[in-house]
């Protein structure tokens, strides 16, 4: 493993195929199961397709938050990690994102962040196979921008309707 | 509960508001497995011998929202709609690409059956191992873009407002109806995410005369759990892989194919069929690819063959039209049978289509019989208020909406085109033959964008004639044999035909296998359980409906046009061969099991485990 890692998003090349949510799921819990995914994919308008996942931020305001020690980073990756044991799931980790990234896992209701796979993101390897690069590994020192990834799913979409749509993007999200 | 099931389907009673879980046994699943299989069984036991008296559009005509035990874990994700279709009489797996199905499957459901009428309009929510009838009084008349818009919204804001604080409620997966369907246009479409349908069997209609304007589905559970889940999991990396390879399906998906179709092939609806040649160069490829495609590469859920590519009309009166390439059909069905070659005004009608809740297969194929009976003489200016042209968009926008809102002739055209055929004869005092002879269906359901003539498309001689479904052109007959594992197969599993071409057989009943744990193999859905749907769904279809009975064999043929020779092209002069016709139908029943007649006989019944057909089956021989 290269280090450091950042996973780069290009929403404009997402197909909406979700692969990602899949191969997320089968490697963090053993089965297809898209809302236990670290990445999930918005569509708040058919051809809006927004991967969302941690940014990774530099000042990780997430655990800042956390009151519990549950969030860490990781030394080999610089991931987020969740000590499911800590965590309360009291979710003010969701509310310190400025992406609100984090879930609560639809199954044991802990904090749920992406850690990376441990350096082999599995939602890159798919992505990257299927030839659609929506998410691709960078090995670049951290810069100021990769927090800017972290914003609402639906704002990032209003923004890529009018890119796409032109005005009557203006009108395809409520 | 064998593997690949959520394990439950709900059943909705509109007329009382009431909603309860049910679940079927091993064995009915083994034998129908899923989606139009299991849609079609369902049908019949709630309706039974009555099905002949039955109006598809009364309140006890069921209305299936099915999944399959392969939905959303194999790639290409669909849903299958079903019940008794308004314009067949039998059963359609009418089949959408849409998240309904994966969420759907997540909230811990299989699929709905919907029973009744509500009072009002509504929508079905469901939710994890939940399910409620919501007013949808606010959302009944909108188009289908305006619908999906406002529903995304309030159903997340709903589910946000339930549960804060577990992070974003991820946008919910839907099927909906436009106008048309509302204002019951026979063969209208069920509708998702904007531009996809389940248009064959005019389900639209159904939807719109139970008062349900939409089906929403948003859960947070795993997939359903498989017989062997290794397995499964490296069948899906093989499969994806396959699917993969498909270079050019990627690239191009089939938005090339209104130029190939008709150049190539010559199969191509040209002027509601008088011809399936053209060279136009104007209506290549290229031309929508690069002036109007503004996604490249678009998929649903669990798809890596993304053919589907989304267009956007960002200059001129039409600005704002958003579809997809148009695919094929839709080139076809509102460009070419327009005669319209210009891919600004397809993707607008396309669209149009869209989000009226046309079928943009069905609705415009009647559009343009309309025309053509104004050509032959038959309707007038007065009829239509205005002067219809072959090649005119303004015809064409016109004719569509006032079909949609049933107003002038319109509303005659709602019918679909086989009963318009008999309604204008009537008014006009004419014989229904001299209309018949320029209706382009079968069995009601109006042919897809692939003609027979040529015989150098997919589809030959009875690929329509002999089919269950009539027109449909993702379901076409060949043998009785190798075509049971097409798409009764596909719409039974429901996943996409398109993440099925391509990939070894083979491996597919592996992996259906591998999901379900039933001891399935390629022959024994060829020679059992494909044989059991389709007999089934024959039944049905020749038992009919009120006011309408298929003639077997007279009706099982093609349309009069289909035997016209070729009037232009590389394949000028050729036709259909209606002896090889009549001889490859009777194989086909022979091969089923049918009599001479078509009717499924009484030894076959039995072997299929369908004896329960016998009674009706005996009135029919």
């Amino acid at each position: 493993m290269v280090k450091p890692i950042w996973i780069s998003r290009d929403y404009d090349a997402c197909s909406g195929c979700r692969r990602c949510e899949l191969a997320c799921s089968i490697h963090h819990e053993g089965w297809m199961w898209p809302e236990a995914s670290r990445v999930r994919v918005f569509m708040p308008f058919p051809g809006l397709e927004v991967p969302h996942l941690c940014s990774q931020c530099q000042d990780y305001p997430c655990i800042e938050s956390c009151k519990f020690d549950a969030l860490s980073i990781d030394p080999d990756t610089d991931a987020v990690i969740v000590d499911r044991e800590a965590c309360t799931s009291c979710g003010l980790c969701i509310t310190a994102c400025p992406g609100t990234v984090p879930t609560l896992h639809p199954g044991d209701n802990k904090a749920n962040i992406c850690d990376l796979c441990g350096g082999e993101p599995k939602c890159v390897e798919v992505c990257v196979e299927a030839g659609y690069n929506a998410l691709t590994i960078v090995h670049e020192e951290p810069n100021i921008h990769r927090k800017l990834y972290s914003r609402n799913p639906v704002d990032t979409a209003r923004d890529l309707a009018v890119k796409m749509f032109g005005e009557k993007g203006l009108e395809v999200i409520e | 509960m064998p593997g690949g099931y959520a394990g439950k389907w709900l059943e909705v009673d509109l007329s009382k508001d009431k909603i309860e879980e049910v679940t079927y046994s091993d064995k009915i699943l083994e034998q129908y497995f899923g989606g139009r299989g299991l849609a079609a069984k369902i049908a019949w036991d709630k309706v039974g011998d009555k099905w002949s008296e039955m109006d598809p559009l009364a309140p006890e005509s069921p209305l299936m929202v099915y999944t399959g035990p392969m939905t959303a874990i194999y790639p290409g994700t669909r849903i299958c709609v079903s019940g008794k279709s308004p314009v067949s009489m039998g059963t359609v797996g009418s089949t959408a690409a849409t998240e309904l199905a994966n969420e759907m499957k997540s909230a811990g459901y299989d699929g709905v059956t919907f029973m009744g009428k509500a009072d009002k309009p509504v929508y079905l929510l469901i939710t994890d191992n939940s399910a409620e009838l919501v007013d949808a009084s606010h959302l009944w008349g909108l188009d289908g873009e305006k619908t999906l818009i406002k529903l995304n919204k309030e159903v997340t804001d709903e589910l946000t407002k339930r549960k804060p604080n577990v992070g974003l409620w991820k946008d919910p997966g839907m099927i909906y109806i436009g106008p048309a369907g509302e204002n019951l246009i026979r063969n209208a479409a069920v509708l998702a995410k904007i531009c996809h349908a389940a248009g064959y069997g005019g389900y639209g209609s159904l939807m719109g005369s139970k008062n349900l304007k939409a089906v929403v589905a948003k859960g947070r559970g795993t997939l359903p759990v498989v017989d062997a889940p290794e397995a499964t999991i490296l069948l899906w990396k093989k499969t994806h892989e396959h699917l993969m390879a498909r270079s050019a399906m990627r690239r191009q998906g089939t938005g090339y194919a209104g130029y190939a179709v008709g150049a190539d092939t010559s199969s191509e609806p040209i002027r509601n069929w008088q011809e399936e040649w053209h060279d136009e160069k104007s209506f290549g490829g290229p031309m929508f690819e690069t002036r109007f495609w503004v996604k490249k590469k678009w998929a649903d859920f669990n798809c890596t063959t993304n053919c589907m590519k989304v267009s956007c009309i960002k200059t001129g009166p039409w600005k704002g039209d958003i579809t997809d390439m148009p695919d094929y059909e839709l080139q076809a069905y509102c460009g070419t049978n327009f005669g319209i070659f210009d891919p600004e005004a397809n993707i607008h009608l396309s669209a149009l289509a869209d989000q009226l809740g046309h079928s943009g297969i069905n609705g415009p194929n009647t559009a343009g019989f309309a025309v053509e009976l104004h050509q032959r003489g038959i309707l007038s200016d007065e009829d239509f208020g205005f002067k219809p042209k072959w090649g005119d968009v303004e015809t064409f926008d016109k004719i569509l909406r006032m079909m949609a809102y049933r107003e002038g002739i319109g509303d005659v055209l709602a019918e679909g085109t086989y009963k318009a055929a008999f309604l204008i004869a009537k008014m006009k005092g004419k014989k229904p033959e001299e209309l018949l002879k320029y209706a382009v269906h079968v069995k009601g359901i109006e042919v897809g964008a692939h003609g027979t003539r040529s015989d150098a498309d997919y589809t030959h001689d009875i690929s329509y004639a002999a089919s269950v479904q009539g027109g449909d052109h993702t379901s076409v007959a060949s043998d009785g044999y190798n075509d049971m594992s097409g798409a009764v197969f596909t719409d039974s599993a429901v996943f996409c035909n398109f993440t099925y071409y391509g990939v070894p057989q083979s491996l597919v009943f592996d992996f259906a296998k591998a999901i379900t744990g039933f001891p399935m193999t390629l022959h024994g859905w060829r020679s059992v359980t494909g044989p059991r749907i389709v007999t089934l769904q024959k039944a049905l279809l020749m038992m009919g409906g009120p006011g309408l009975k298929w003639e077997p064999i007279k009706d099982d043929d093609n349309p009069p046009r289909f035997y016209e020779p070729l009037p232009s092209g590389p394949y000028k002069g050729k036709t259909t061969d209606k002896a090889v016709v009549d001889q490859k139908l009777q194989a086909y029943f022979d091969t089923l099991g049918w009599d001479n007649r078509g009717i499924p006989t009484k030894e076959t019944l039995k072997k299929l485990d369908l004896a329960f057909l016998e009674k009706s089956m005996a009135k029919l021989r």
